[in-house]
């Protein structure tokens, strides 16, 4: 069965993996950003409590493999009476693992903004949370994005093992369809494809807008 | 700790200075920046500050934005301790909210203008009294827009900084610390960074503060002929200590002490 | 609940020191490859003949913006069904080492761009072969700046083997599933997998900082 005749019979199945797989990395995603930011900023507290705790978590997360930390959610969790259905393991999987990679980028950017900054909103004197909220904050912003596109895309290509707790993605349907036709080149190739444009026209095109977006609200463009 | 029964806990009586150094000191591991500093400034007293680098000049200004922090000595504004919070009786080390309410009279203009480049000229000046005072959206345009129109700013409002030359950039961050009314300003070297043709701009606005307001003004500055015009008195730092300080006239006319020469004739010299 | 039986972690340990041992050889191979070929995808895209540069280039984004799991599946699937049989390693070996010869030669890219032009004219002046160019004065000074990101990998792919699991490598996670399937117990297996993985990286992490300390102290160029 030649490429085409392959997509025109199993497209419907292509499009219900592919879209769990743009869900799993839309949650992921804002999962990710959230844990990202959290533990960005504890890491540049003062606190040693605060400070320790980030820094454990990130290199627990950087430390373990995604795939170590997914089947520990999904199959060791329960154990200590924490059950969560695969769909919802697989997202937090992923976002807890991006989250600690993003903190590193949250933290950069933030230390990227030149020290003025940060004297002249205590000279009007704004209490620290202002600070970070009105100035620091929105030009680490702008300083971190490029790197969080090439993070987006590894986030795309991780959700593909929530797969392997058989959350029915893109990955998984494929695989699936191997398993009973075993047209491999076909459905894999499909697969990569779909990837593919995923990532390279769509990602980082919407990240790219982001980025001009950005520096054209700080007047920069 | 240091014993902290020396300093009152309120400067009172009928000629309290506005700002009052005592014996302040602030060192850097080894390095002693600010030994033993007595100063005091009146209200409505604008000083100039100046000295070769690392005199400790900055520093006195950074001391008193609470920029950094004080290794002894107490520095008082308006008769109220900054540094120091009264605590049964005795003045105890500040903490951030006693800071932040002493903080409320101070305003400072960097060199490097530090403007908020994700904001236009105009919110920049609107984001204090917006923010940390309070004021409604309206309020805090009306005063803005005032204080623009003052350092001739009012037709590039709209304008981020980025689009803005540095004596532009400077003129709104004069603005922008106004905005907070407050009783003390403070001026680190804010024409250093400036290409010369634009430095009148800036020392024009910082003129007409000083005729028409009664702000209290601290200038640190290498503008000699500027100090000299406008200031009611003029520090020269050496060392972290005041080596002599007095009216212009007579500091840069007349200067008693032999490194107040050296200083003096060697920016002659550069000029 | 959590009641952790130690006896039974203590019985399956041989099990797991016997399944690092294949992965770090599974990594290591795959690194091996990896290195090797991310050199020749480097070079290729500096050649002036717009043809290869255009089609190395497709090719290096399209295997870093697609899952490693995919790819690895496809190696393993696709060779069958043209006839060619590949075991489980092999498979596992060269989908690792392709995935990561693309990284890696984004990072030499980077390493070589960092050197200062003049080295280039330098050696052209002294009329150097292509060949001697590289070995002898590029490739030595692009190796500082390329090496925390050729660290970083070889700490990314020992963390990418669990991959090779699905495919049937017996690699650590593999071995635990199989344990966790035999004994009804996954909480001990999955528990030492996760140290055994943090006991590996972290320190690896942090060796490679020091190495490249060390480097670029040698070279003068810290």
């Amino acid at each position: 069965m030649n490429f085409f005749d392959f997509v025109i019979q199993y497209w419907p199945r292509l499009l219900a993996g592919t879209g769990t797989t743009v869900a799993q990395f839309f949650l992921a995603a804002i999962l990710g950003v959230s844990i990202a930011l959290m533990m960005g900023l504890m890491k540049l507290s003062s606190n040693r409590l605060v400070r320790g705790s980030a820094v454990t978590y990130i290199e627990i997360f950087r430390g373990t493999s995604l795939l170590v930390q997914l089947y520990w959610i999904f199959f060791v969790l329960p154990l200590f009476g924490v059950t969560i259905d695969k769909f919802t393991a697989g997202y937090v999987a992923v976002g807890m693992n991006i989250g600690a990679y993003g903190a590193e980028l949250v933290r950069g950017g933030i230390l990227s903004v030149p020290k003025g900054q940060w004297e002249a909103a205590l000279a009007i004197n704004m209490s620290p949370a202002q600070r970070m909220r009105r100035v620091i904050l929105p030009q680490a912003l702008v300083n971190m994005l490029p790197p969080w596109g090439n993070l987006m895309i590894e986030l795309l290509k991780g959700t593909a093992l929530v797969s392997l707790i058989s959350v029915a993605d893109l990955m998984f349907e494929t695989k699936q369809i191997n398993g009973s036709t075993f047209l491999s080149a076909q459905a894999f190739g499909a697969a990569l494809i779909i990837y593919y444009v995923l990532a390279r026209f769509m990602v980082t095109p919407f990240m790219r807008w982001l980025e001009a977006y950005m520096a054209r609200k700080m007047g920069r463009a | 700790m240091l014993d902290m029964s020396g300093f009152p806990i309120e400067l009172s009586g009928e000629n309290t200075p506005m700002v009052s150094f005592r014996k302040v000191r602030k060192s850097y591991g080894a390095l002693t920046v600010l030994d033993d500093l007595d100063l005091d400034i009146n209200a409505g007293e604008m000083v100039s500050i100046i000295g070769p680098s690392g005199s400790g000049k900055t520093t006195v200004l950074r001391m008193l934005m609470t920029l950094e922090q004080i290794n002894s000595g107490v520095i008082y504004v308006d008769g109220k301790p900054l540094t120091h919070m009264p605590k049964g009786g005795q003045l105890v080390l500040a903490n951030e909210r006693h800071l932040r309410s002493r903080r409320a009279d101070i305003g400072m203009c960097f060199q490097h203008f530090n403007l908020f480049p994700h904001m236009t000229a105009l919110e920049n000046c609107m984001e204090g009294p917006v923010q940390v005072l309070g004021l409604s959206k309206a309020e805090a345009r009306d005063r803005s827009e005032e204080l623009l129109e003052l350092v001739g700013m009012i037709a590039k409002k709209d304008q981020h900084p980025s689009r803005l030359s540095g004596g532009q950039q400077q003129r709104v961050a004069i603005a922008r610390a106004l905005a907070m009314r407050p009783k003390v300003m403070l001026f680190d070297e804010v024409t250093s960074a400036l290409d010369p043709e634009v430095i009148g701009e800036v020392t024009n606005v910082i003129r007409g503060l000083v005729s028409e307001h009664n702000l209290t003004m601290l200038m640190v500055t290498h503008q000699m002929g500027f100090a000299r015009d406008i200031s009611d008195r003029v520090c020269f730092f050496y060392d972290g200590k005041i080596e002599e300080q007095g009216h212009p006239s007579e500091l840069f006319g007349n200067p008693q002490r032999e490194r107040t020469q050296q200083f003096l004739s060697a920016v002659r010299e550069a000029v | 609940m959590f009641d952790w039986k130690w006896d039974f972690a203590w019985e399956i340990l041989p099990r797991l020191i016997t399944a690092t041992g294949n992965t770090l050889l599974a990594a290591g191979a795959g690194y091996a490859i990896a290195l090797v070929l991310g050199l020749v995808l480097a070079i290729a895209q500096r050649t002036p003949y717009r043809g290869v540069t255009f089609v190395v280039r497709e090719f290096v984004e399209f295997v870093r913006s697609t899952p490693l799991l995919l790819q690895i599946f496809f190696i393993f699937y696709v060779g069958p069904q043209f006839g060619i049989r590949l075991s489980p390693w092999m498979s596992g070996m060269i989908a690792i080492g392709l995935h990561y010869s693309c990284y890696l030669s984004e990072v030499y890219r980077g390493g070589i761009d960092s050197v200062p032009k003049g080295q280039w004219e330098a050696a052209i002046a002294l009329n150097m072969t292509t060949v001697q160019k590289y070995r002898r004065v590029i490739i030595p000074q692009a190796i500082p700046s390329a090496l925390s990101g050729m660290g970083n990998y070889l700490v990314g792919i020992f963390k990418d083997t669990p991959m090779l699991s699905v495919i049937g490598v017996a690699e650590l996670i593999h071995t635990a599933n199989a344990i966790g399937s035999e004994h009804y117990r996954f909480l001990e297996p999955f528990t030492m997998v996760g140290i055994i993985f943090l006991a590996i990286s972290l320190p690896a992490a942090g060796l490679i900082r020091l190495i490249e300390g060390r480097v670029r102290r040698k070279l003068g160029l810290k």
